[in-house]
């Protein structure tokens, strides 16, 4: 029966992973279709707001052009949104007519009448307001300027001067848009002006801040709730039940444990999760009076698996086994350290192997000649494209977030346990936007999938 | 002396944490500012930490070469190589067609290239043993590999065209929301290993215990 239920589970996991994924495709396959040229309501007012917004009138500034050269319309600049004040944007709507042999150049002046320095050119076929999404404020259900999205505004953004010099905060800065076709040019008769402006929030970044607070709330509240009930269940991983077994095992036959920490530095929580698993392995190793190998690829990663190793011996009461020359830095090169670990495998025949942390191609060099020595391997990472290699590999695969919850499985504290509860109840709400997602997208309402796309 | 081995560390942590999240945030110039300073002190700390780190690497080598342990060769080929390659740097930079740059043009970025070759080797043995059709599952893993990797070879192709489409939509499909899940749960973690280190529930990568 409980097999039963963990297959039927299973399967409804999947198929909803599969329906979103489906939905999600379609989804995005017809959002972006060709719209009419004329900007009306919606995208009018996208534009509101800018410095300045200029006539339609064109003025000539060469003769009669043999060639038409057609001119944009709706001109703006204005200050770029959510920067440090070192940015303007133009943005226009698409001239009547626009072809490939259209370009556009944005220079930039001290005053209305020059000198003008000209900044950068496009053709007319690129720099879409539409693919500069990340430009715009983003709130809880809908993305401000979003009317602006389709590909009939372009959009140039000037954050420097020429020469890695930038816009000066608070400096006013005059423009001149130009179009052209091979040597026929036409410009504006009327000059625009901005000032860049110095932002302190992010308001691109509105719904990830909510979702933060909202997510770091609820780990907070149950690793609370975990203070008054200790008693929290986890489910079992059999990764690391194995930990023991596999110390005991080298234990017995008289031979190291190695331990590998990845190949991140000690900024990639990957990393950290390792660490923290360290420790608790440590601990054992120390209380079975085995010995530990730990060759490190960073050397902030050296001094820190270090230290937790001596005090997971001083923990478990054996200061005097901890052996310093057991730590050891062995290359910062990728394809070095694995030649160096696959080394120590062959030589020293460790009867445990731990592949915790981030590994890239060099983790089934690491793994097979493992399997080879034929240690018992207990590997856990979150790079997903590695982890078929272990998972071929390796004894035990601790699969994405099941590296994360190590720490906690090990040490069984009720403030960690409590966090994976926080994390469960997250997977619960995300799980049931999915599916209400999913299904809302379907029937053609998508404020779910736009919540999520600005959380992007 | 107890204040700065275990609540220090943790007052830090918590501090820098709380200061680079409010930082992801603000795009002032005062943040940016302050990021960069940020980055540039982990320059300078790893900076430090390379002299602990070859300190280590000559004391794990020299002590292997002491006691004649099995394969202090390559010890000694390591500080020799290490030896020389320093000095050569030092006097003649690290630029190509200097002594230091034909080592790494001509035998350092080979030897890698060797070490990254010999993947597929280890690819075949590994296929070898996860293809042995012992399970239901095992036999599921199989039969996707095989219409896989067969459907993306031009031999597919040949057979039947659906093989390809059929191979594109396991791709895409199972396998992409096998991906997306996993991804999200990776995600979720971090997040709740982020708050337990800021917090700091979580202690044991500062080799305090708990």
């Amino acid at each position: 029966m409980k097999n039963f239920i963990r297959l039927a589970t299973s399967v409804v996991v999947v198929l909803t992973l599969l329906l979103c994924s489906a939905a999600f495709s379609q989804e995005a396959d017809v959002e972006l279709p060709d719209e009419p040229f004329a900007a009306e309501g919606d995208e009018l007012e996208a534009l509101e707001g800018a410095d300045m917004v200029i006539g339609l009138e064109p003025v000539m500034e060469e003769a009669a052009p043999a060639v038409e050269v057609p001119l944009p319309t709706h001109v703006t600049v204005s200050d770029l949104p959510n920067d440090d004040g070192t940015g303007l944007v133009v943005e226009f709507e698409k001239a009547p007519g626009e072809t490939e042999a259209l370009t556009y150049t944005v220079s930039v002046g001290a005053g209305p009448d020059g000198p003008w320095q000209e900044i950068g050119g496009f053709p007319a076929t690129k720099k879409w307001k539409e693919e500069a999404r990340h430009y715009y404020p983003a709130f809880f259900l809908f993305q401000k300027g979003r009317a602006g999205m389709s590909k009939n505004f372009h959009m140039f953004v000037i954050q420097e001067l020429g020469d890695n010099v930038p816009l000066e905060t608070g400096v006013e800065y005059f423009v001149r848009l130009t179009a052209s076709v091979g040597d026929v040019s036409r410009n504006y008769a009327e000059i625009l002006s901005a000032t860049p402006e110095e932002q302190w929030f992010d308001t691109g970044r509105t719904n990830v801040l909510i979702f933060a607070v909202l997510f770091g709330a609820t780990i907070l509240y149950f690793i609370a709730r975990a203070r008054r009930d200790p008693n929290l269940f986890i489910r079992k991983i059999s990764g690391l039940d194995a930990v023991d077994e596999a110390i005991g095992r080298a234990t017995e036959m008289g031979r190291p444990i190695l331990y590998l920490n990845g190949i991140d530095t000690l900024a990639a929580l990957p990393t950290l999760a390792a660490l923290n698993i360290l420790g608790r392995v440590a601990r054992r190793v120390a209380n079975y009076e085995s010995s530990l190998i730990v060759p490190c690829k960073d050397p902030i990663v050296l001094t820190v698996a270090q230290e937790i190793v001596k005090a997971g011996y001083t923990d478990a009461g054996r200061p005097d086994a901890y052996n310093p020359d057991s730590i050891f830095f062995l290359t910062e090169d990728q394809f070095s350290y694995a030649a160096g670990v696959c080394g120590i495998m062959m030589r020293d025949k460790p009867a445990a192997n731990f592949l915790m942390g981030y590994y890239a191609a060099e983790s089934l060099i690491l793994a097979e000649t493992g399997a080879d020595t034929g240690a018992i391997q207990i590997a856990g990472t979150d790079a997903v494209h590695q982890l078929p290699f272990f998972v071929t590999t390796c004894d035990y695969t601790l699969i994405g977030e099941e590296l994360y919850a190590a720490s906690a499985y090990l040490s069984r504290e009720p403030l960690i346990l409590g966090s994976l509860k926080g994390q469960d109840m997250a997977k619960v709400f995300m799980m049931v936007m999915i599916i209400v997602g999913t299904l809302l997208v379907t029937f053609g309402i998508a404020f779910i999938k736009d919540f999520f796309l600005a959380l992007g | 002396m107890q204040f700065f081995r275990k609540q220090f560390p943790v007052l830090l942590a918590f501090v820098m944490g709380m200061l680079l999240f409010v930082q992801y945030f603000v795009p002032s110039k005062l943040s940016k500012g302050f990021y960069e300073g940020f980055a540039d002190w982990l320059i300078v700390i790893a900076g430090f930490a390379a002299i602990f780190a070859i300190a280590s690497l000559l004391h794990y080598h020299m002590g292997k070469i002491r006691k004649r342990v099995l394969g202090y060769g390559f010890s000694v080929i390591t500080i020799v190589a290490f030896i020389q390659m320093l000095v050569l740097g030092f006097v003649f930079h690290y630029r190509p067609g200097t002594p230091a740059g034909w080592e790494y043009q001509w035998l350092f970025v080979p030897m890698q290239a060797t070490m990254f070759a010999t993947l597929a080797f280890f690819i075949a043995s590994a296929a070898f043993r996860a293809f042995r059709a012992r399970t239901w599952e095992a036999l599921a893993l199989l039969l996707a590999g095989l219409i896989v990797m067969i459907g993306r070879v031009p031999i597919g192709e040949f057979i039947s065209p659906h093989l390809s489409t059929f191979s594109d939509w396991i791709l895409n499909n199972p396998n992409m929301a096998g991906y997306r899940g996993i991804l999200l749960g990776v995600a979720l973690a971090q997040i709740a290993i982020a708050v337990r280190i800021i917090f700091g529930i979580e202690r044991t990568y500062m080799g305090g215990g708990d």
